[in-house]
């Protein structure tokens, strides 16, 4: 079966272009506009691995990330977080809030896809 | 059309809304500049904006743009942790960047390099702001608490065409696992790179009595002979990097060296976890922090539709109407009484008609707010080029206008806008003595008024200096020296083409356009200009322009024996006059009396040539026309044959503009029947008056 991601990033861009390098790797894609849009999102479906950009309005991807962890739902999903390029010390606070690992916009399709694949539990 | 070439629209669609959100905010900072509750969220949203621009730009590699938000971004970003106070100077500063930002995403999209119209100066200065106290605005790298014990290997014991071994050793911290990691996925990674093979030691397994589930008691060591180098395999680790106690070795230092064995590296990892493990209250906090912005509503569902669509299905729905009329006429003429079932049929298609038309029309209709905000920096960039010191304000932004109007309305509004500031608005010191604030003021508002758009640009300036604009029209022969036209009529004059009351030619408006051109470009769209002036206190230039360019509701009238239709949004009341109401001032100037006001009469028969004298009024129908002057007319029709929706076909293209005449239309018996600017027919016909005058040299 194929893996159900959910990106959230309230760029449009950014989703778009998300959706189009995922779904071509065969991956099944959902997406969300913030952190409440996905948290809510992740409540109605059953993500194998969260993709979360972290400056977002509403709630932020730290707030994504903290909120899963601490959720009962799937408190242990992978989660990746997309993150810019001067971001060395926003890594950090990432995998603080439990991020499983990172992903440095703008993004290579093959990096990120590789990243999901490592990440995700098949 | 490729999908990538998709994505790259919806990024520059996304960029229109981003720039929207950052000059809004923006604007909104600037008012609230001096308060002491300097609005975080507003912040914030700015900062956003820019930081989502630059992602963007990023993934199509658009550099300069990039470069620029990323210096632009950085500000906003000292800004929003509070680092750098936003000064009046800083705010300006923010919106040129915003304007040059805005510049740059326009050459983008067509597809231009940038890095010629790269702003060097303004980028400084942005980094500036940065650098001014970057002591504390560059914090020391945070020391993780934990060094990689990753020992480098040289370049000459190693080369890549040789495989070599690798021993790692890996133990895991409770945090991998709540982050979503698990060694299974690392291990298969190791495996993947070459002939792998794996120990486990579960020596430190305690009875399962005493096992804690979240403790960690097992250790692996892996064998990995490879041709990838050193740091292929830590890349593997990437992710875990802190959250795991991990050591790779060349097997031959392994054996060489002193390296660390496996209980020292659990020893660290139990270290490791000790002062780095967020406390609860720290999680609170950071929880806290990140849910408690605002939260807002969720903007409503929309779609995103190709504007050729949208005009092409406009272009259908025009002729769905002239069918309809066609289906109208064919069943009138076979005499169906008005209850047959094809009547009624009828009439629903046409409600149906009507509710998609309308439907279409809101499609295309947006609001004004992006094109106030172009002309807000017109104005700022106006009165730093002037030396004067201008605030610009907006009313009715949210006003929703089609959107071809809107887009022809940038160049006449940018003409007026410059006008205003440049001739408009004193100079501080005049102001001064003229005891105004030395701030001058532009208001741009936007409202609808009886079916159409009203665009007004006011200033609170000298107003216009009739006698000068007098002077000028006599010297350059606009008139005759001996004419005497009413203050309204001088400010007309404006309007001939060829007039500049500017001594010298500036920078700003003084480009060769005159404002003969803003008229003509506002008629164009089925639009008026009006202005009016008080001497000393500013000058007011109106526009009034229609809600849509395709199709209106008219009343066809029988006028002299032809067809006409007239906008029904102009009309205010239709009535057939008594004839004692009827009297005549002057040679021909006919009035009517309606409670108990006189209201001229225009014959639209004689004013169009199709009679020469005025006809018999008391047996004609007096339409009430409201006027821009808002001083009421009454248009004299032979009859009214009915009142229906017609599609506008622009006469404009092959006849030019003929005063008075708004546009043409098709009727159901495929006749075309002209539609009438109601405004323009007064004016056309104003007996005896100076108008006439005007016009004729105009058309000259």
């Amino acid at each position: 079966m194929s893996l159900t991601v959910l990106a959230i990033d309230d760029s449009r861009t950014i989703r778009e272009m998300l959706r189009k390098a995922l779904t071509d790797a065969g991956f099944v894609v959902h997406t969300a506009e913030d952190g409440v849009d996905g948290v809510e999102r992740l409540a109605s479906i059953s993500a194998d691995v969260v993709i979360t950009d972290i400056n977002m309005p509403r709630m932020d991807g730290f707030g994504v990330i903290e909120t899963i962890r601490r959720g009962t739902e799937s408190p242990a999903i992978p989660i990746l977080v997309l993150t810019t390029e001067s971001a060395a010390d926003l890594k950090d606070r990432a995998r603080r809030s439990g991020a499983t690992g990172w992903i440095v916009k703008p993004f290579d399709d093959a990096k990120l896809i590789a990243a999901i694949r490592r990440i995700a539990a098949v | 059309m490729t999908k990538i070439d998709d994505i790259r629209d919806t990024f520059f669609q996304e960029c229109d809304d981003l720039l929207e959100a950052l000059n809004d905010g923006l604007g909104q900072l600037g008012d609230s500049a001096d308060d002491a509750a300097f609005d975080d969220q507003t912040v914030n949203a700015v900062f956003r904006a820019v930081h989502s621009i630059k992602g963007g730009a990023a993934a199509f590699a658009l550099d300069s743009l990039v470069k620029f938000s990323h210096h632009f971004e950085s500000v906003l970003d000292l800004m929003r942790s509070g680092k750098v106070q936003p000064s009046t100077d800083l705010l300006k500063t923010c919106q040129k960047a915003a304007d040059h930002l805005t510049d740059l995403v326009a050459s983008a999209r067509s597809g231009n390099d940038q890095t010629s119209l790269y702003d060097q100066d303004l980028a400084a200065k942005l980094l500036a702001f940065g650098n001014s106290d970057s002591g504390e605005a560059a914090p020391p790298e945070q020391d993780f608490g934990f060094v990689p014990m990753i020992i480098p290997i040289s370049l000459d014991f190693y080369t890549p065409t040789d495989t070599s071994t690798f021993i790692i050793k890996f133990v895991a911290t409770y945090q991998l696992f709540a982050n979503g990691n698990d060694p299974v996925h690392l291990f298969r990674e190791l495996a993947e790179l070459g002939e792998y093979s794996v120990s486990t030691d579960t020596s430190e397994l305690p009875d399962f009595d005493d096992l804690k589930w979240d403790d960690i008691h097992i250790k692996w060591e892996i064998r990995l002979t490879t041709a990838h180098d050193l740091s292929d395999i830590s890349d593997v680790f990437e992710f875990v990097d802190g959250l795991c106690a991990l050591s790779i070795l060349p097997l031959e230092d392994e054996i060489a060296a002193e390296s660390p064995q496996l209980t020292e590296i659990a020893q660290q990892t139990t270290a490791l976890m000790e002062p780095d493990a967020p406390t609860p209250a720290d999680e609170d906090q950071k929880l806290q922090r990140a849910t408690t912005e605002k939260i807002s509503a969720s903007p409503k569902a929309s779609v995103r539709v190709d504007l050729d669509l949208v005009d092409k299905l406009i272009n259908i729905v025009g002729e769905l109407v002239i069918n309809q009329a066609v289906l109208t006429q064919c069943i009138d003429d076979a005499g169906l009484p008005e209850s047959s079932q094809t009547r009624a049929s009828l009439n629903e298609f046409k409600s149906l008609a009507r509710d998609i038309q309308e439907n279409m029309m809101a499609i295309r209709a947006q609001s004004v707010k992006p094109l106030f905000q172009r002309m807000a920096r017109i104005a700022r960039e106006a009165s730093d080029i002037a030396g004067k010191s201008v605030r610009f304000e907006t009313l009715g932004e949210t006003t929703e206008v089609d959107r071809t109007v809107i887009e022809r309305l940038v160049d006449p509004l940018t003409h007026i806008i410059r006008n205003s500031v440049d001739h408009g608005v004193e100079d501080p010191a005049r102001r001064r003595e003229a005891g105004k604030p030395e701030t001058g003021c532009i208001t741009l508002s936007a409202a609808h008024r009886s079916g159409r758009v009203l665009i007004e640009v006011s200033d609170d300036g000298a107003g216009i200096n009739r006698p000068k604009v007098l002077e000028i029209a006599i010297s350059k022969g606009l008139i005759s020296a001996d004419a005497v036209l009413s203050d309204s009529e001088i400010d007309q004059l404006l309007f001939l083409p060829g007039f500049s009351t500017a001594k010298v030619v500036t920078n700003l408006s003084g480009r060769g356009v005159g404002m003969d051109v803003v008229r003509s470009a506002i008629q164009k769209l089925g639009g008026r200009v009006n202005i009016s002036s008080q001497p000393g206190k500013g000058t007011t230039i109106a526009f009034s322009l229609p809600l849509t360019l395709a199709v209106l509701d008219g009343m066809v009238v029988n006028v002299a024996g032809q067809t006409m239709v007239v906008p029904i949004t102009a009309i205010i009341e239709t009535l057939r006059p008594k004839a004692e109401d009827i009297h005549l001032i002057g040679a021909e100037g006919y009035v009517v009396s309606i409670r108990n006001k006189l209201i001229p009469i225009i014959d639209l028969g004689q004013a169009f040539g199709h009679r020469k004298q005025v006809g018999r009024l008391s047996e004609m129908v007096l339409l009430l026309v409201e006027s821009d002057r808002k001083q009421p007319w009454a248009l004299a029709v032979d009859g009214i044959y009915d009142q229906r929706q017609v599609v506008i076909k622009s006469l404009e293209n092959n006849y030019g503009h003929v005063p008075g005449v708004a546009a043409a239309t098709i009727l159901g018996d495929g006749k075309i029947a002209l539609i009438i600017d109601p405004e323009e027919a007064t004016e056309r016909s104003r007996p005896q008056g100076q108008m006439r005058q005007l016009q004729g040299l105009e058309e000259v």
